[in-house]
């Protein structure tokens, strides 16, 4: 297929409907507006639903009904949004519910800003709402990329019958790039959605199903609690995706994901011109975080430190700490709000960081 | 022999969780039996609610959902949304439907949404302890308001079946009790109306049910029911509120 220049937005929007998602809830919010403008234009064209929710409050649960009865369903939101979906996540994260929920993260806390930002990093890999539990957090750092994602995502909500989210800086909504659509098909095999509520009578040949996250029993819940923390085991040992990139006996290691990735991968030019190699490891799942594959490029003897890059006030770096585990220093470069660094500036610190 | 009862096959044969005397056990039966008359047990899905009602998922004999505290009309959103020819109905208590939910029933009325609401107003929160709820009477004694409801302080009940019934989108909107036989019959024809306007996809239709928690009131099942008829149905007139599923 040949390549069209699209928004973000409007991609992420195509390539779900491509990917087999036909119902669409939520509400508006910049810099995301063009998720749910393109489903409603698009929709009802392809014999789908849009419908625009009073709140993503209610927006996450449409999603939680149209995924109890089994559909193929997405939100999307950005930061002031996604906090108001936190309790509807945990929801669908007790009661075993497949979907997808895209976050284009802007500025904050609060109202913030509505330029892309990195700050809702532990929101999104720590679980964000109430109980033990995670979402799968995949992480796109070009248009291109978070169109290709579409369709795993939803195939691995579907497999771990978990919500998915795509978490995007804001940048990555409203770019226009290049992008190219693969016909897109499931590369997972996916179970059969027998525990949804669609109607059934004693002739159904299945069990009378019950969508639900109470489990008012010690063991019960104990037992649901396990079921979760087995499959999350599975997916940390299977799913953990990341990029590497001139890490091959770096001095220095740069960790960051999202369009600051990108950024760091003109810093990383601009050292070696300075005759410094410095290499790149970008998560593209953020939840699991790809643990062994940092610590592989860590491991290497000519790797001196890590500098994680992020448009936060330091919220990854947490992880690769955890990863390198005092191994090896890891220092944080970056700016809360929505202060996106450029390249120059990122060669800059890692120079002065080799000096210090 | 003569069969003269004949518990609904829509009822699971679970044993009710409910205190002695609790109007939700009747409530249920209603629900149960309309969908049996109706024939639509096989593409019912049923929603509950966080409050007492929490475990209807294992008494409605239908495919069931639990959902978030208040969400239910949401929740219901996505079920039918995703296939019309579903019946689904919410069944949500006061605290849920009329405080922390106000907003997602305004707007599933709002919509007209093709779904069916079972309100149950207690006039308290009774599975969390007897707290007051917005529906709680001016000067009624609950454990948030222990020397009365203040309508200075925390203003006066409000009417859900009154102030849906002005949303567009409701097609059937009625309020009922279950404190006698007599209204009980009515209770049930107003839910299968209210069923019957979702099958026939007027819009939204919402069962307004007065009812009692003679364990959250401090009241013997009597005494609660003789309570509800004094003090309830004087602030809360029954009847029909909206109805457009005669119109053409
Ligand atoms: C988000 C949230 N807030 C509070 C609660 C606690 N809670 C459980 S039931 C309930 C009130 C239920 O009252 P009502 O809806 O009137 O139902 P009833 O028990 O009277 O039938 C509350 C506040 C909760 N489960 N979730
Ligand atoms: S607490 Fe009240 S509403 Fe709940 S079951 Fe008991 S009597 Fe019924
Ligand atoms: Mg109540």
């Amino acid at each position: 297929m040949a390549k069209k220049l699209m928004k973000g937005c409007e991609a992420v929007a195509e390539a779900a409907i491509q990917a087999g998602c036909h119902f669409f809830f939520g509400y508006p919010i910049t810099p995301q507006n063009d998720i749910p403008e393109y489903m409603a234009a698009r929709l009802p064209k392809v014999g789908g639903c849009f419908l625009q929710a009073e709140s993503e409050v209610a927006a996450i649960n449409m999603v939680y009904g149209a995924a109890a009865s089994g559909a193929r369903v997405m939100t999307s939101s950005s930061s002031p949004g996604v906090s108001l979906k936190q309790e509807g996540m945990s929801y669908l994260a007790g009661a075993e519910l497949p979907c997808v929920v895209v976050n284009m993260v802007r500025g904050g806390p609060g109202l913030g800003s509505i330029q892309p930002s990195q700050g809702d990093y532990f929101q999104a890999t720590r679980g964000g709402g109430h109980g033990d539990y995670h979402p799968i957090v995949l992480a796109p750092s070009s248009v291109q990329e978070a169109v290709d994602m579409m369709q795993d995502a939803f195939d691995l909500a579907d497999v771990y019958r978990t919500p998915v989210m795509i978490l995007a800086d804001g940048i990555i909504g409203q770019m226009m790039e290049p992008v190219e659509f693969h016909e897109s098909t499931s590369k997972r095999e996916l179970p059969k959605k027998d525990w949804a509520a669609t109607g059934w009578s004693p002739a159904s040949g299945r069990p009378r199903a019950v969508v639900n996250s109470l489990y008012i029993e010690v063991d019960e819940l104990q037992e649901m609690n396990d079921r979760l923390q087995a499959r999350y085991k599975i997916i940390r040992e299977t799913e953990a995706k990341a990029e590497t990139y001139n890490t091959d006996g770096a001095e220095i290691i740069v960790c960051a994901y999202g369009t600051v990735a990108r950024i760091c991968k003109s810093a990383i030019a601009i050292c070696e011109k300075k005759g410094v190699k410095v290499g790149l490891v970008r998560p593209i799942t953020v939840w699991p975080f790809p643990e062994k594959q940092l610590k592989e490029v860590m491991d290497q003897p000519s790797v001196k430190k890590a500098i994680t890059v992020e448009i936060s006030a330091g919220q990854m770096v947490e992880d690769v700490r955890l990863t390198v585990n005092g191994a090896k220093p890891v220092e944080f470069f970056g700016k809360p709000g929505s202060y996106t660094p450029t390249a120059e500036e990122i060669a800059e610190y890692i120079m002065k960081s080799r000096e210090a | 022999m003569q069969t003269v009862f004949k518990k609904t096959p829509v009822l699971t044969d679970a044993i009710l969780h409910y205190c002695p005397g609790c109007g939700h056990g009747i409530v249920h039966r209603l629900v149960a039996e309309v969908i049996e008359e109706l024939g639509i047990q096989d593409r019912t899905v049923a929603y509950v609610p966080v409050g007492c009602a929490v475990f209807g998922y294992k008494y409605f004999n239908v495919d069931s959902v639990e959902a978030a505290h208040g969400r239910a009309p949401a929740a219901a959103t996505g079920t039918k949304r995703t296939d019309p020819n579903r019946v689904v109905f919410t069944y949500q208590g006061d605290g849920d439907l009329a405080s922390i939910g106000a907003a997602e029933i305004v707007h599933a009325a709002h919509r007209g949404e093709k779904i069916t609401t079972i309100f149950i107003n207690n006039a308290i929160y009774g599975m969390t302890g007897g707290q007051m709820a917005p529906t709680t009477l001016v000067g009624q004694k609950t454990t948030t308001s222990p020397y009365g409801r203040d309508e200075n302080h925390c203003g006066k009940p409000i009417r859900i079946a009154e102030m849906l019934a002005t949303i567009e989108g409701s097609a059937y909107i009625e309020r009922v009790a279950v404190n006698t036989p007599a209204n009980i019959v009515k209770a049930k024809k107003a839910i299968k109306n209210a069923f019957e306007c979702q099958l026939a996809g007027k819009g939204f239709s919402l069962v307004e049910v007065l009812s009692n928690c003679p364990t959250n009131w401090g009241m013997s099942p009597v005494e609660s029911m003789e309570w509800l008829e004094k003090n309830m149905i004087p602030y809360y007139p029954l009847g029909v509120k909206k109805d457009i599923t005669k119109e053409v």
